[in-house]
């Protein structure tokens, strides 16, 4: 539905100060930027600081360490298998490297194992690319114009992004692997946007100092997922795809090594076990956790597995204290909940503004500063834009956009976005968007090397399910950075991992076996299961008429 | 915040999930109106942000002959619309070395010789939930214009409706994919600049920079990032950095 009348009455008031705002702009006069003292102010109204959200893990190589209840209940419970009762002399599937993954990391990891001569299977709970990947709009960061930007600048970026928490050797590869990335994207066809002489066309992103964001019209990740898809069907004779079969336990050998994965075929509620040389987890992200109860972005699979998985045999999580809330979700339409608005908005000049039609915000803040001023500005000052159902949530002003760039721009740059507001007959190269905060991205994860190793050997890490690249805080345009440059170097690591023969021994599922024992001895977890594999949407009227169906956990 | 509270107070109004009457909460969309009437997903379900291609949905209305569609994530649902999901829709898709296939309209007929059975029935635009002028960008791809198919098809997201509808038999979005990478990587102007730049990288060109930035602490990080110049929002794309430093 169209506005009602009380929200068109706000956005008058909006439209009162928009000619101004726009002058500027164009000036080129911004709403100064906070200093870092500023923002240690600003973040305490982020829920990532409000210490009630969280608890300290009581088993595990990272007991003691203090995250969300949400990821603490599924860390602390038991696996979907009795270990006992599995046989592991036998096993169903074989290969090199099994990628655990279906996303942009797991998809460049299985090219690269490839290359690097393995035979691979790749193992995903949905279809192939249903992943965060294919969500993301906004752009990859990488400094490809060496007469204004360089890896230097990059790196300093995301540090201060991140507040200078992230691993130094993890973000120097991140920040001199881009350019290579985008080379290589481009060489299997995808296409990013580009200028009249055939330059890329780069923008601004929240925290960059320079307009490095490389994009495919509004569609960034899709265009990277479908491409990285498309050549991975194309290499059949080597990689296997496996669909609807998530992993739900990782097997190790005797010798420690990691040797394969339970994999759950969703459909016919089968077990299989595959055995592989050497794993790559790249399972993502864990947005449908739906940490404090926020709306999230992400798809429906992200319930934050690889991470269980691999903390249970035995790799200790790092970052994973710090959520990331996108600063701008829909909040009205309703049945648009959550969904995100991309940050290429403000990079294109769109302001945030309040019920008043006030900026309060400098629009290219890093994300964690965006969300807690959005939340400050909403809850202790009371300038929030009421919506219908009762929330609150501010302005993001695209109209302004046309009138910066030319008429049509919006639709041109935003085509995704303005044919769902569309559908709502709101069109927003005219009216502005109401948005809030929303559940985005998960900062941390397992610990791993620049080389995606891990400390089990033959088990490698990439994407959004590993921590450390991005410190407490991810800038726009990394993430799909990060998950290819760290797909190809854990799917090359891999396969040289598979070349150097790595020694074969007995299948074991011993580290579940122990992990239930400390969960025992520390009486916490055992009735709880996960991972989650996928979350639980069954209104509570309705499963207490499932009179003869049981649940384990959130699956039926 | 959290789910689906609106299904508390909403008005309730019917509808048909294959065939079978529901009543769900007038305000939501397909997706949820289906896991309110006691569906798990497994299938049909994949972003929930209307770009995965998961859960095309085809539905009618009572007295209206025509087939309606939409993405079940994206649409809300109607009083007395009768409804399927099709998550799946076999689809021949033909592989290829891209490394050595030519850009040329010819290679892709001779991958897809089906591509020549269509009738311009344009029932493969109708039934597009995202609007893709699908006809149109088959009818370029016969054409041997590749740059218009591939601008045309931009926005699919191959959920395979297309195909569900053909005459002809087509794998339409497969088709597309490969028209889109054929124009990108072969026929998209070159990126002389990001080759540059791989090289310098090669080279090691800033490996003493980034060594430097390594090894040092968070507060003189701080001093160089607070100091570090800004590219104005509005520079030319040709903008000059005062400082040449880590350049």
């Amino acid at each position: 539905m169209p506005y009602p009348e009380e929200l068109k009455k706000l956005i008058k008031i909006v439209e009162g100060t928009r000619a101004e705002r726009v002058a500027r702009k164009k000036a080129g006069e911004e709403v100064p930027f906070l200093s870092l003292e500023q923002r240690k102010e600003r973040l305490k109204h982020h829920p990532d600081f409000q210490e009630e959200g969280r608890r300290p893990l009581k088993v595990g190589a990272s007991k003691g360490y203090a995250i969300a209840h949400e990821f603490a209940d599924l860390l602390e419970a038991r696996s979907r298998i009795d270990p006992n009762k599995v046989d592991l002399s036998r096993w169903d599937l074989e290969t090199d490297v099994l990628v655990i993954g279906g996303g942009g990391a797991g998809s460049s990891a299985a090219l690269l194992a490839q290359e690097h001569g393995a035979k691979v299977l790749l193992a995903t709970k949905l279809r192939h690319g249903d992943a965060n990947t294919m969500m993301a709009e906004g752009g990859i960061q990488a400094a490809t114009k060496g007469d204004k930007d360089s890896p230097y600048y990059h790196y300093l970026d995301v540090m201060g992004g991140g507040h200078f928490t992230n691993v130094p050797e993890l973000v120097e590869r991140l920040v001199t692997d881009a350019p290579d990335v985008i080379r290589w994207l481009k060489a299997l066809g995808c296409n990013f946007t580009q200028i009249e002489d055939g330059r890329l066309a780069t923008l601004h992103g929240g925290g960059t100092s320079r307009k490095r964001m490389h994009y495919a019209a509004d569609i960034t990740g899709a265009e990277i997922m479908r491409t990285l898809r498309d050549e991975v069907r194309n290499r059949r004779a080597d990689i296997t795809v496996l669909e609807f079969s998530p992993a739900v336990e990782l097997l190790l050998n005797e010798h420690g090594a990691c040797a394969g994965a339970v994999l759950y075929n969703l459909e016919t509620e089968t077990y299989q076990l595959c055995k592989a040389k050497a794993v790559v987890m790249a399972t993502g992200g864990s947005g449908r956790l739906h940490v404090r109860g926020f709306m999230t972005t992400n798809h429906y699979g992200a319930t934050g597995d690889g991470v269980i998985l691999g903390y249970r045999a035995g790799v200790p999580v790092s970052f994973l204290h710090t959520v990331q809330y996108h600063p701008t979700g829909v909040a009205f339409q309703e049945q648009a909940e959550g969904i995100l608005i991309t940050e290429k908005f403000r990079g294109a000049g769109a302001n945030l503004v309040n019920v008043d039609g006030q900026q309060f915000v400098n629009e290219r803040e890093p994300r964690d500063i965006e969300a807690a001023s959005i939340i400050l500005e909403c809850t202790e000052k009371r300038k929030g834009v009421p919506t219908p159902s009762g929330k609150t949530g501010v302005w993001l002003d695209s109209p302004m956009i046309d009138m910066l760039e030319g008429e049509g721009t919006v639709k041109r740059e935003f085509p995704g976005k303005h044919i769902l507001f569309k559908r709502f007959e709101i069109d927003i190269a005219k009216e502005p968007m109401l948005i809030y905060p929303t559940l985005h991205y998960q900062n941390g994860g397992l610990e791993f090397k620049a080389s995606g190793e891990t400390k089990i050997p033959g088990f490698f890490v990439a994407g959004e399910v590993g921590g450390g690249i991005h410190g407490a805080n991810r800038l726009m345009g990394n993430s799909l950075l990060d998950i290819v440059v760290f797909g190809r170097v854990a799917g090359a690591s891999a396969g040289s991992f598979v070349k150097s023969k790595p020694r074969d021994g007995k299948l074991s599922l011993e580290h579940v076996s122990r992990y239930h024992a400390e969960l025992e001895a520390a009486g916490v977890g055992m009735d709880r299961v996960a991972p989650m594999v996928l979350p639980d949407y069954t209104p509570a009227d309705v499963k207490k008429k499932q009179w003869t169906a049981h649940y384990e956990g959130t699956l039926r | 915040m959290s789910q689906a509270p609106e299904s508390l107070t909403a008005k309730l109004i019917p509808i048909y999930i294959m065939g079978k009457r529901y009543e769900v909460p007038e305000t939501l969309t397909i997706m949820k109106a289906i896991e309110h009437a006691g569906y798990k997903f497994i299938r049909g379900c994949g972003c929930r942000g209307g770009i995965c291609g998961a859960c095309g949905t085809v539905y009618r209305r009572p007295g209206d002959y025509r087939i309606h569609v939409g993405l079940a994530c994206q649409t809300v649902v109607e009083p007395e619309m009768v409804l399927t999901q099709i998550p799946f829709y076999p689809a021949n898709r033909a592989s290829y070395d891209y490394a050595t296939m030519e850009a040329v309209g010819a290679a892709v007929g001779a991958l897809y010789p089906e591509l020549f059975r269509c009738v311009a029935c344009n029932a493969c635009t109708k039934v597009c939930p995202m609007d893709v002028e699908v006809m149109d960008y088959i009818a370029a791809v016969k054409r041997g214009d590749l740059a218009e198919a591939m601008r045309l098809s931009f926005d699919c997201i191959q959920c395979g409706l297309c195909a569900s509808r053909c005459m002809g038999e087509l794998p339409q979005y497969h088709i597309a994919q490969l028209v889109r990478r054929l124009y990108g990587g072969k026929l998209a102007p070159a990126t002389d600049h990001v080759d540059a730049m791989v090289k310098k990288i090669a080279d090691g060109y800033y490996q003493q920079k980034i060594d430097e930035l390594k090894k040092m602490s968070v507060d003189e990080l701080k001093k160089l990032y607070t100091a570090r110049e800004q590219e104005p929002h509005q520079a030319p794309e040709l903008w000059k950095a005062k400082s040449a430093e880590g350049l």
